[in-house]
């Protein structure tokens, strides 16, 4: 499982920092979202895909 | 533990309504008889049975606006989620819309001439703007701003304990808090902020203030502020306005000086009555059932999932997100057509089933929680990890400190505010 984001649509919420602070961060100039892991860990992936149906502007994908 | 809204109403059918979907009707034909909207429940924290209604009607419903003017109004959320990220729906909606929002001869707040034609409110510009702003709202900046919040919280615990027992959440912490630290934020000096209140409710109102008083208000507003961005640009703080004042004076075409009068407007008036109002409902919520509280004193660790839940529950809601369209777009099976104007209420899908489960109930340890409240798509509300940390610390001071709270009154007794568009009760008196 791969992530991928699409920094056009992200509006900087930080949700998914939030959510899983392992897995994103956000820049500190900007808001837009940075991927600290974008493989993650198998245990990792329930988090990361609450992360991402918790994107308020659906900004994060999975690639399986 | 979890717990149930007991119902204090009987269900009182509304008037009957076609779905234009099931029923291929267009609902834009006048004088009929048409839902008024927003819908006002009977009982203070009882969701309006019209709620229920029109959501398992149909996932758009033609009601009636305080304006006189129909709109289209989004149930589900599905619905209402995606046609919040659809850029064909744009957030300013001209004074020569089919359908304005307010009493006021101009269509209220949602259509007023003074802030379009600004490219910072959509599309491109919007997102530039987004990126200039969403600095002083990360999560890290949020977070380091919590000592501060908290010490505010303990300040004003502390003069409620003094004069105790009794207190008034709406005026001791609710009317107080958010504005100091948005003016913090800002940098507006905290002698000024009490002026805030008055300019705010007059730009938020809906049918409570004429046309005229809406603009003397915009218009104060607009000098005081121009003065206070004199007076920053010849003594720089530690600021968010300092630092947009020098994106401004770069004339790097980031941001002019209307767009940073209008933004430093925005923050101020967004960031304060909302949230004032949300720690009023917050505690009234949480206290109409007293165990919803006595989990919360029993487990602050829920602090964090009691707020959103609550934030989701929010049975006194703002009328809503509008939205205006200028193409025919089918939403959920139905034609919306060119000229509209669309409401999507956050409170009414934040209660759908097909997304929720057991959304009438309380669960103040609610997992998955994505709530509208704070909107969606891009312009998700800039100020809500503020917001959070706000109704957190609030929450979580209350029931640290004052673990006996109650309601002071019945709760059938608590008075909501009348004719602004964000919405809250007049006093939320409670004692210890
Ligand atoms: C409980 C409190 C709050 C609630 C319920 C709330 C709700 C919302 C909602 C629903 C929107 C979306 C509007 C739209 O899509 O047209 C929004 C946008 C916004 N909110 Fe909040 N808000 C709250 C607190 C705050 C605070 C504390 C601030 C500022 C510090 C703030 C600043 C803003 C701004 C600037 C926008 C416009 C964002 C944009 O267009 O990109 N809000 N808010």
């Amino acid at each position: 499982m791969r992530i991928e984001v699409d920094r056009e649509l992200c509006c900087g919420s930080g949700m998914c920092v939030l959510t899983d602070p392992e897995t994103f961060d956000q820049s500190e100039e900007d808001g837009v979202v940075q991927v600290l892991r974008t493989q993650p860990s198998a245990e990792r992936q329930a988090v990361v895909r609450s992360a991402v149906s918790g994107c308020p502007t659906s900004a994060i994908r999975l690639v399986e | 533990m979890t717990t149930t809204e007991p119902p204090l109403t009987e269900a009182a059918p509304g008037p009957a309504q076609t779905c234009p979907v099931m029923h291929g009707t267009q609902p834009a034909a006048a004088g009929r008889d048409l839902l008024n909207y927003p819908f006002s429940g009977a009982v203070p924290l009882d969701p309006p049975v019209e709620w229920e209604q029109v959501r398992e009607q149909c996932p758009v419903v033609a009601v009636r606006l305080p304006s006189g003017d129909e709109a289209h109004l989004v149930t589900r959320y599905e619905e209402a989620r995606a046609l919040l990220a659809d850029p064909r729906f744009t957030r300013q909606i001209p004074v020569n819309a089919e359908s304005r929002i307010g009493a006021s001869e101009d269509g209220g707040v949602f259509s007023r001439q003074a802030t379009s034609g600004l490219k910072i409110f959509e599309g491109e510009g919007h997102l530039r703007w987004r990126r200039l702003m969403a600095k002083a709202f990360t999560i890290k900046r949020v977070e380091s701003m919590r000592p501060r919040i908290q010490a505010l919280a303990d300040e004003l615990v502390d003069k409620m304990v003094a004069a105790g027992p009794r207190a008034d959440i709406a005026r001791d912490i609710g009317a107080i808090l958010p504005v100091r630290v948005i003016g913090d934020l800002l940098g507006v000096p905290t002698e000024d902020l009490h002026r805030f209140a008055t300019w705010s409710d007059a730009i938020l109102t809906l049918t409570r203030h004429s046309k005229a008083e809406v603009d003397a208000a915009r218009q104060d507003f607009g000098i005081y502020l121009a003065k206070l961005i004199e007076a920053k640009r010849a003594e720089p703080g530690d600021d968010l306005l300092s630092e947009l004042i020098n994106i401004t004076d770069s004339e790097d075409g980031r941001l002019d000086m209307v767009e940073l009068i209008v933004t430093a407007m925005a923050i101020l008036v967004a960031g304060h009555e909302t949230t004032a109002n949300m720690i009023g409902k917050m505690t009234a919520m949480l206290l109409a059932d007293r165990s919803r509280f006595e989990t919360v004193v029993a487990d602050p660790s829920i602090v964090p999932s009691a707020v959103d839940e609550v934030l989701r529950f929010d049975t006194n809601p703002s009328i809503g997100v509008p939205r205006y369209v200028s193409e025919d777009i089918a939403v959920g099976g139905a034609e919306i057509g060119a000229g509209s104007t669309v409401i999507v209420s956050p409170a009414i899908a934040n209660r759908d089933p097909r997304r929720f489960p057991e959304p009438e109930r309380m669960d103040l340890r609610r997992t998955n929680n994505q709530h509208l409240s704070f909107g969606a798509g891009p312009h998700f509300c800039l100020g809500q990890p503020l917001a959070r940390a706000e109704l957190q610390v609030v929450l979580g001071t209350l029931a640290r400190r004052l673990p006996t709270l109650r309601l002071a009154i019945d709760r059938r007794e608590l008075r909501v505010k009348q004719g602004l568009i964000v919405v809250g009760f007049e006093e939320v008196p409670v004692e210890w």
